[in-house]
């Protein structure tokens, strides 16, 4: 099978209002950048899910592997006390 | 005319900032409004950044392993959030280098509370209870600013900090259960930390240089004054509860209020310490510098490195 047919694979972000962030929403393959937004459009946001999108080649994205989540992330699962509920307020204190 | 006017890029971000929508980084904005923005939120990283030391100076000296931890921990933190601010500040094209620039040359500023010592293990509570309670206050108020990078740092941070405070109240109420040595501690810490805390909201009003066009392009929400009354409200029962008192014989209930009231700022202590005379100002700096130029080799060798790969 040859490659040469298939366009690169974009990465999709969508924006639903102002103020939010981008949130990944899926893919799709287009010549360009310009390309890949009109598709974007098109594709992920035809009921009006988006105020603003954002277009990235999928070659740009390097992923952690969840395969190594155990060594990855282990030096953060010990750390209880990084939660604000690790410490116990006096009954007096109602909120903090 | 006004058909053009209505189009005009001014028009629409004013319309924005009336109708509670966030501006974007790649959305037109005034001059003003951007350089504003950059202003307060490095000279709020710049704070995060510079808060380290404080603490850090108790790291090695922490009476337990689990305070050593704890402290370890909120200090990450606090480093983590410089960083989300300071990239706030570079989508508003800004860059780091400028940014630490400024901070050196003293033409940036930072949080002054960190202009002042820890002479006690008691002052890693009053940090923790006062200083990180003034700052979620303001913070908490920042989660709705008008500028959207910056508003979804403050959620980010807001989220992370709540663990701050209390671990330092916790190191309070600790203190307030101990021996006569020990309540006297942590009242000392208190009487220290009580009012620079109440400085960290700033001038009054009236008084405050950039407040007014800030409030109007909605990057400030609450007034200095307020934020400030709320934080005394607020942290007053917290004294009570383990029986500290707060150093300022005018604080007083109001019941028609509903506020306490409260006496008046040394406002000259508080200018002296903004223009560089308070006790660590030189130390905070001077150590700044020192770390940045003793990393810079770290910086010079990613620079060789992305240079080849190249």
């Amino acid at each position: 099978m040859t490659n040469r047919n298939l366009l690169p694979l974009w990465e999709v972000f969508v924006r639903g209002r102002r103020g939010l962030d981008h949130i990944h929403v899926g893919s799709l393959h287009a010549y360009d950048a310009e390309q890949a937004l009109e598709y974007a459009r098109d594709a992920y946001t035809r009921r009006g899910e988006g105020a603003s999108i954002w277009v990235v080649e999928s070659r740009h994205i390097t992923a952690s592997q969840e395969a190594d989540a155990e060594s990855f992330y282990d030096p953060m699962d010990d750390k209880p006390y990084r939660h604000a509920t690790y410490y116990k307020l006096p009954d007096a204190v109602d909120n903090m | 005319m006004a058909e053009a006017s209505l189009e005009s890029p001014q028009h629409r971000f004013d319309n924005r900032i009336e109708a509670e929508e966030k501006i974007e980084p790649k959305d037109w904005m005034p001059d003003g409004y951007r350089k504003n923005l950059i202003r307060q939120i490095s000279q709020h990283a710049h704070s995060e950044v510079i808060g380290m030391q404080p603490e850090g100076n108790w790291l090695t000296r922490a009476p337990t392993l689990k305070r050593k931890c704890i402290l370890l921990a909120k200090i990450q933190d606090e480093g983590g959030h410089g960083l989300y601010l300071y990239s706030a500040a570079e989508t508003l094209g800004a860059s780091r280098e400028e940014l630490v620039e400024a901070l050196h040359t003293g033409h940036a500023k930072y949080a002054s509370i960190f202009n002042y010592p820890t002479l006690t293990w008691a002052d890693i509570g009053a940090i923790g209870w006062l200083v990180d309670g003034a700052a979620i206050v303001n913070q908490i108020s920042l989660q709705s600013t008008s500028y959207g990078p910056y508003a979804r740092a403050m959620v980010r941070i807001c989220k992370e900090e709540s663990f701050h405070q209390r671990q330092g109240y916790e190191i309070m109420v600790k203190l307030a259960e101990g021996n006569a040595t020990q309540r006297a501690m942590a009242q000392d810490a208190l009487d220290r930390w009580w009012w620079p805390s109440l400085m960290m909201f700033g001038p009054h009003d009236a008084e405050s240089a950039h407040s007014a066009q800030s409030m109007r392009w909605k990057i400030k929400r609450q007034s200095n004054d307020d934020l400030r009354q709320k934080f005394v409200d607020q942290t007053v029962p917290q004294a009570e509860a383990i029986g500290l008192r707060i150093p300022d014989t005018k604080l007083v209930w109001n019941a028609a209020r509903g506020h306490y009231d409260f006496g008046e700022i040394d406002w000259n202590e508080f200018n002296r310490v903004v223009s560089g005379n308070g006790l660590c100002n030189r130390q905070r700096l001077d150590h700044h510098k020192q770390a940045h130029e003793d990393g810079e080799w770290v910086r010079d060798a990613l620079r060789a490195y992305a240079e080849k790969q190249a």
